[in-house]
């Protein structure tokens, strides 16, 4: 039975406060209307007490009054209507059609807060996932079920390489993937960008849109993340897809949280941010994975952009402590005009190791990856000491090692938006390629036998 | 489970629920919230209303529904069947939670810790007519093939067994039956349940002086940690908190592990399931599984049972501690613990202390890691326990001044400082020689002396003191290069850089070089120190050629001595010689 109250007694923010009401349950949605205005908003309930209940709003709360405002709860929590009718459509944060289409005609309705995957029940993720990036499929190898966010900053061209990855990615098998794409408090044009991108290339019609522009409603922004993870789940796990889910920008989602946090008066953790802002972005990123006994699988490409560039600020830091690995982009390789401005060293996968190798892409895989690493990583020193000492004192290895680092930005980290690189013939051929201009004696980290086999005279 | 009476809900508000109604609920005790009968603790009392953590989602759940109460405190099953289980945070094994729910976790599913229906064939130690007290062994069952699991007397028991049955037997049958002084029977079952938050008794701590032995070199050498010991792990994401607990955990020499994965990631958590069933333990060949209880509450389980989740993983080693056995717990990571509470603090409008955290946070951190310890177990006989922590910190950003790093490092006598630019150097483990500490080192020094060579502590110092002394001179090398150094200086560089690579790199996922014996350990350090010994004079001989020196042909030994085979000393006496004399004939 739904009830109606009209015992608003408080706003501020995005907060309501309900007075006197009954039955109400924690997390339940509520829709508002206001006096003299057509429609409703809506809203949730966060805390529910004896005679009160304290109700976020979604929308904004800009007009609403305390007299004449009306309550009415839903009696269920938030959910979100699937189908694979969803593939190829736009939708905002509320989960409401925003491409001039009709509604879909739901399959079933989803809790979208999820529940955890049972550790027991998850398939390890090692199935190697091929974007067309070298610096990606090479040096920080994405898998199927991995967790890999962009750490990223303002003005860096993130959306160019995740639109990019979302592009070109596909596995061993052929397969490719079902992106779901989930904007948060992004600006039109960035919206935009996406979306004539994914219809640019017809990948709009294995894609779902969730957008929710920096104009759109702080509230329905922590919402967004959770319905893509939804519809994705559902995609992976009842049809059998494999899923992408990138989500850009979780910035802006953790500024969402913190300001629906400070008007709740909660006591604040570092920087302001909620104390518990570490546990929650963990039931966005753990959505990821696979699970045994299901062919499809959720992958996740968190982008965020750092502010000030610094790693140590709370979002990047919680969020590298739950992903499994991160992928840094540098504004000093993006100055000197390479794209993807790809900052290898700080740069790291965890789960490479499990789909790299023999069977997975190649048998000299892992060499070539720490050879060209620790050789970039030596050619960057040797860079820094000609700085101060002066080139002329460098011997000859340090200077074969300099040209490798400067080959290395110009050949292998750059390269075109829509070249979409192979990594056999490209990925690993170019690396050999550039070890060439490395006295053999230096390459420590590649069996001599794949020198042999792979290393073109 | 015998609920009796019942309360109402007037609040909900994440993992909070407040309860009025409910003037007979003890602190602690443990209530069914709704008619979903989702878990939950009482964690405060304020006349007739109770405030209680629930250990599951609360979505859904509002004012006016029940709260059952069930007059016992949130505890763990005791008994045969814990090792090779995986359970959730509050001991709930999470393969019978898949066969309920599938491969996600539903809410409000009761299934019991410990197997029921399984049979142990139990084989008494005592005789009817013995006196027994609390703690006392009464028989024993082949829990797995590591582990012969002892049944003691419950604490609080003592008198004289009337019966005792031998055989196969469920964890509930009647094992026996012990009459106290007032002529009360007390059956008493494998079954045993033990309050989490109340450390078990012992009988009595003593000071350890035994090491946990790690197979690390860094860890056994440096920075030892002793059998019932507290240490931990603090470092920044990516600097290998997880790959060091782990490889602890893989082969460290104590009997049971008790591995808490605290809120960290899922995939993690299923690595290790998969992989520990695979993998030997080096100490005696069978796999790791079998001397190991896994407790995952991953990052995005309900917070509640992440706080509980470290008390039931100390509970269970403490058990396994009161039998005699050298136990290591390894919580992962700690951090996620202290936010749990915070969250929970948090919403009961507690004050707050330090950034945001409760003011108790220090109180309960030590007494968390007090639950370590070297022990004489509870009951007659000489059996000895001892109970080693390992807790993983996770400090924002790398700062180790916060409050949970530093309330830990007041309380832990190891720290192993974890440095992300070594591991961005890729110097696993990446763990730094000049912060880490180990209190322990003067405790463990007698086991060194009497079991590996006389010798032994000399050369660490030495090889300490060299690295000490390389931080130093890599300063003047920095601002007016190498050319200022003496040729003394020089050695010094030299050797520390040969300690650094040959002797504290390791890698964990080498099946070869995972795992080093404390003895082997000497001699590869005592190998690379005989250059530094013995060159000491010859350095500064004029005209000496430091390349020339470097490029001996004995060198390339040193740098292979890695390779020799464990328990071929002589092959590493014969090279310290070598060494010794090469470097001897130098002399003019």
């Amino acid at each position: 039975m739904q009830k109606e109250y009209k015992t608003v007694a408080s706003i501020a923010g995005p907060l309501m406060v309900v007075e006197g009401v009954e039955g109400v349950k924690y997390e339940e949605l509520v829709e508002i209307s206001v006096p003299g205005e057509k429609g409703t908003r809506l809203g949730k309930v966060l805390e529910a007490s004896e005679g009160k209940a304290v109700v976020q709003m979604f929308e904004s709360s800009q007009g609403a009054v305390t007299e004449g405002s009306k309550a009415r709860f839903l009696g269920e929590t938030m959910k979100l209507g699937v189908s694979e009718d969803m593939l190829g459509r736009v939708f905002n944060g509320a989960g409401k059609p925003i491409d001039g289409q009709p509604e879909i005609i739901p399959e079933k309705r989803l809790e979208i807060s999820g529940t955890a995957i049972n550790p027991y029940s998850r398939d390890y993720p090692n199935d190697f996932i091929q974007t067309g990036i070298s610096t990606i499929d090479c040096l920080n190898t994405l898998v199927r079920g991995q967790k890999l966010p962009v750490f990223s900053g303002a003005g860096l061209p993130h959306n160019r390489i995740a639109s990019q990855i979302a592009r070109q990615a596909k596995v061993n098998d052929g397969s490719d993937f079902a992106v779901v794409f989930a904007a948060m408090g992004v600006t039109f044009e960035e919206a935009q960008f996406f979306q004539s991108e994914f219809e640019k290339t017809g990948a709009i019609e294995k894609a779902v849109l969730f957008v929710n522009t920096a104009d759109d409603p702080v509230v329905e922004r922590i919402a967004t993340p959770r319905l893509a993870l939804t519809c994705a789940e559902y995609l992976a796990y009842e049809k059998e897809m494999h899923v992408l889910v990138v989500l850009t920008d979780m910035t802006n989602y953790a500024e969402a949280l913190r300001e629906v946090s400070a008007a709740r008066k909660e006591v604040p953790g570092r920087r302001g941010y909620p104390g518990y802002l570490y546990t929650d972005l963990a039931t966005i990123y753990e959505r990821a994975g696979r699970v045994k006994g299901k062919k499809g699988s959720v992958t996740q490409i968190p982008i965020l952009t750092m502010p000030e560039d610094d790693i140590t600020h709370p979002i990047p830091d919680l969020t590298g402590y739950i992903t499994e690995g991160q992928l840094v982009l540098s504004r000093e390789l993006h100055r000197k005009g390479v794209y993807p401005p790809a900052d290898v060293l700080p740069s790291l996968s965890r789960l490479k190791d499990k789909g790299i190798g023999e069977g997975k892409t190649r048998e000299d895989h892992s060499g070539v990856m720490n050879q060209l690493y620790a050789s970039y990583a030596r050619g960057k020193d040797v860079r820094e000491l000609a700085v101060i000492l002066g080139e002329a004192a460098l011997d000859e290895t340090d200077r074969a090692y300099m040209k490798f680092a400067d080959t290395f930005e110009d050949k292998y980290i750059r390269q075109g938006e829509y070249e979409d690189r192979d990594i056999l013939k490209d990925s690993l051929g170019i690396g050999w390629e550039l070890l060439k201009l490395l006295p053999k004696a230096e390459l420590k980290r590649v069996k001599d036998e794949h020198v042999e086999k792979y290393m073109t005279k | 489970m015998s609920t009796q009476q019942e309360g109402t809900i007037i609040k909900v508000s994440g993992p909070l629920v407040v309860a009025k109604g409910m003037s007979t609920a003890k602190m602690n005790e443990i209530v069914y919230v709704s008619e979903q009968r989702l878990l939950g603790e009482v964690i405060s009392l304020d006349g007739d209303n109770a405030s209680i953590q629930v250990y599951e989602e609360t979505g859904g759940i509002g004012p006016g529904e029940p709260v059952y109460l069930t007059g016992q405190t949130l505890s763990v099953e005791l008994g045969p069947g814990l090792l090779e289980n995986f359970y959730d945070g509050i001991q709930r094994p999470l393969q019978l939670i898949e066969k309920e729910s599938g491969a996600f976790i539903a809410r409000g599913i009761h299934v019991p810790g410990i197997d029921r229906e399984r049979k142990w064939d139990f084989k008494p130690v005592v005789n009817s007519g013995d006196s027994v007290a609390e703690g006392d062994v009464l028989g024993e069952v082949q829990e797995t093939t590591l582990i012969n699991h002892r049944i003691m007397v419950p604490v609080g028991i003592s008198g004289k067994v009337t019966e005792i049955h031998s055989g196969d037997k469920k964890v509930e049958d009647v094992v026996a039956v012990i009459e106290d002084e007032h002529g009360k029977n007390h059956k008493i079952t494998m079954l045993q349940k033990w309050p989490i938050r109340i450390p078990r008794k012992d009988g009595g701590k003593r000071v350890p002086n035994e090491p946990l032995i790690t197979g690390t070199r860094i860890l056994d050498t440096l920075f030892p940690l002793a059998k019932g010991g507290a240490g931990c792990i603090p470092g920044p994401f990516g600097a290998g908190k997880t790959v060091t607990q782990q490889t602890v955990a893989k082969y460290c020499d104590a009997e049971v592990i008790v591995y808490v994965g605290c809120g960290e990631r899922g995939n993690e958590m299923t690595d290790v399931l998969m992989e520990f069933p695979e993998l030997k333990d080096p100490n005696t060949g069978e796999p790791l599984m079998k001397r190991t209880i896994l407790i995952a509450n991953t990052s995005n389980m309900p917070v509640a049972a992440r706080e509980a989740s470290v008390y039931t993983g100390m509970t269970i080693a403490e058990y396994y501690r009161d039998m005699g056995y050298n136990v290591a717990l390894m919580a992962d990571s700690t951090s996620r613990w202290a936010e749990a509470m915070r969250e929970m603090s948090g919403r009961l409008e507690e004050m707050p202390g330090e950034e945001g955290y409760p003011a108790y946070l220090g109180s309960r951190t030590a007494g968390f890691y007090e639950r370590a310890g070297a022990v004489k177990c509870l009951g007659s006989g000489d059996r000895k326990g001892s109970l080693t922590v390992i807790g993983a910190v996770s400090p924002p950003g790398g700062d180790l001044s916060e409050p949970v790093t530093q309330n830990t490092l007041r309380v832990t006598k190891v720290f192993w400082g974890l440095d992300a630019n070594l591991a961005r150097r890729r110097h696993f483990p990446a763990i730094n020689w000049l912060s880490s500490y180990s209190l322990y080192d003067e405790n463990v020094a007698g086991h060194w002396k009497k079991e590996v060579a006389d010798d032994s502590i000399d050369v660490r110092n030495d090889a300490m003191r060299l690295l000490q002394e390389e931080a130093k001179l890599e300063e003047i090398v920095r601002l007016v290069g190498m050319d200022a150094l003496s040729p003394k200086e020089r050695l010094v560089l030299e050797t520390a850089k040969s300690i650094r690579e040959e002797f504290l790199f390791q890698n964990a996922f080498d099946a070869e070089d995972a795992y080093t014996s404390l003895t082997k350990q000497y001699w590869m350090l005592k190998i690379i120190m005989t250059i530094y010994y013995s060159a000491q004079d010859i350095v500064e001989q004029e005209d000496f050629d430091f390349d020339e020196f470097k490029k001996l042909p004995v060198m390339e030994k040193v740098v292979k001595s890695k390779e020799i085979e464990d328990g071929k000393w002589e092959a590493f006496e014969v090279l310290a010689k070598e060494v010794a004399s090469t470097i001897q004939s130098l002399k003019k």
